[in-house]
């Protein structure tokens, strides 16, 4: 590991201040993906601002019935929260879908947004990667591309954000808090990652000197008709090929309010409100399933290696929508699909 | 107060860590890991190095009570915590639970992964949400052992939940 200077923030102030004088400065939360970046050399931060002893480890009652979730709280507490898995069970299912209980016991929930993608390229210093060096190619298209995006890419960047958390958070609506040295302001979950267009080496919108301080989740009906589905590679401790979160509202077998966001297949989590909204009113049948898997994906390209993620997608949609409208969310232990 | 126990002449940072209950005051270069400082200076090699990555769980111990990977924690940022190691478990004569029910399960062939399994499982048990066999295997996927031991490991900690009245435990398995 390259060598770095260390710092403590004692305030958030001091933490977005230190971070907006030093171009060259990272903020260490849990660590786990950070830590792992730098030892690849992929991470090369001058400066590190330890930010593990700022107050932002509580899960807060908001007025409406949501949570205010602050950016140091651990995936472990986020998941296993008691308020969290009755009012959005989406939220921990999906955090339980993913890593190790050792990783989850260490990683945060904002450095769960900010995580890196796991493209091997990008991980490789050896190679081209806009994304690592802008400018240098992206070495994944025509490359090893089978874990690589199947929507929304571009002829600079073909990787995919690594997070399941963020999947059931982007279906969820949240409201992600970030602090800057000017102020605070709300960035919408939709518009917090960004797909990678002609600027891959961005993978959010937060700006310079901006640190996530906190999530909101307002309440809503989605603790009853929803799942987190994941396929990978093995059934435990691996990144998803295809995720979908899926929740409704259901009303005399009509759907009333659909939410679904795809994970693994895209530089952000995929989601497109247009088209839940059209689905308003619709039989919740797997007819209509397989139309919303269609809508869904009809922008979908491979890349060779990974053609067959549009037909998994797809499958993955539909199971999650019928997962979802029974009541029967995946199970993340007993992995057997439904 | 140990002397600067990593690279003399490099800039340290001061901490404070309690590992295996005896408090250390270490002078440490700030990229150091806490697996690196303890298999290195600490000289405290029951915890291994796998891959060094996050990706097998050799490394796990226990911070604050919690099982984490410590190849993916800076040392300098555990100022005040508590480190627990396999050596702060037991002794060769007087063995934690967990290292006994895996020499009685016969619950590793090469034993590398071993210190990193037994720390995950004493986890485990005090995490409190293993309700079924299935509920182990799952919370203990972050431990990969290549010799393939997991049946022997799932057995090993489906007995210290049993015989430690981890009543749930005992609820789901009637």
């Amino acid at each position: 590991m390259r060598r770095f200077d260390y710092t403590r923030a004692e305030t958030v102030h001091d933490a977005v201040v230190a971070l907006a004088a030093n171009p060259d400065a990272q903020l260490l939360a849990g660590g786990t993906n950070l830590i792992d970046l730098m030892k690849y050399d992929v991470a090369r931060p001058g400066a590190i601002i330890d930010i593990n002893r700022l107050p932002l480890k509580d899960i807060e009652e908001l007025p409406d019935g949501g949570l205010r979730i602050g950016a140091l709280v651990s995936n472990s507490a986020l998941a296993y929260d008691e308020r969290v898995k009755e009012r959005f069970p989406l939220l921990s299912s999906a955090i339980l879908a993913g890593a190790s209980p050792q990783l989850r016991n260490a990683a945060t929930t904002g450095g769960n947004l900010l995580q890196r993608t796991r493209c091997y390229y990008f991980y490789d210093p050896s190679t081209p990667c806009n994304k690592r060096e802008p400018g240098t190619g992206c070495s994944a298209i025509g490359g090893v591309n089978r874990i690589h995006a199947i929507l929304g890419a571009s002829d600079k960047c073909i990787a995919v954000h690594p997070s399941d958390m963020c999947v059931a958070l982007a279906a969820l609506g949240a409201t992600v808090e970030v602090e800057g040295p000017d102020g605070n302001r709300d960035i919408d979950f939709a518009d917090f990652h960004r797909l990678p267009g002609e600027h891959p080496e961005r993978d959010n919108m937060l700006q310079a000197g901006e640190m996530v301080i906190a999530l909101r989740i307002a309440r809503n009906h989605f603790n009853r008709n929803y799942t987190y589905l994941k396929l990978r590679d093995r059934l435990s401790y691996a990144f998803a090929l295809a995720s979908v979160a899926a929740a409704m509202e259901v009303a005399e077998g009509q759907i009333v309010d659909l939410r679904i966001a795809l994970g693994g297949v895209a530089h952000k989590p995929w989601r497109d409100a247009l088209a839940e909204a059209e689905f308003a009113g619709r039989e919740a049948n797997e007819a209509t399933f397989m139309q919303i898997a269609d809508r869904l994906l009809s922008g979908a390209e491979g890349q060779g290696h990974n053609d067959f993620k549009i037909p998994l997608a797809e499958k993955a949609i539909i199971r999650a929508l019928k997962q979802a409208a029974a009541g029967r969310p995946q199970d993340q232990v007993v992995k057997a699909i439904q | 107060m140990d002397s600067a126990l990593l690279g003399s002449g490099l800039p340290t940072c001061s901490v404070n860590i309690s590992i295996n209950g005896e408090n250390r005051s270490l002078d440490i270069p700030p990229w150091v890991t806490l697996l690196d400082l303890l298999r290195g200076p600490l000289e405290l090699t029951g915890t291994k190095k796998g891959c060094d990555h996050g990706q097998c769980g050799a490394c796990t111990v226990l911070i604050n009570g919690e099982r984490v990977n410590s190849c993916l924690k800076l040392a300098v940022s555990l100022d005040g915590a508590e480190v627990t190691t396999i050596e702060g478990l037991g002794t060769p004569d007087n063995l934690h639970p967990m290292q006994k029910a895996f020499v009685e399960h016969d619950a590793f062939q090469c034993g590398y992964c071993t210190p990193g399994q037994i720390c995950s499982a004493v986890g485990l048990v005090k995490e409190g949400r293993a309700r079924s066999r299935a509920d182990i295997r799952e919370l203990m996927s972050g431990n990969l052992c290549r010799c393939g031991a997991y049946s022997n490991i799932a057995d090993a900690i489906e007995e210290v939940l049993g015989a430690e009245g981890a009543q749930p435990y005992k609820e789901a398995a009637e």
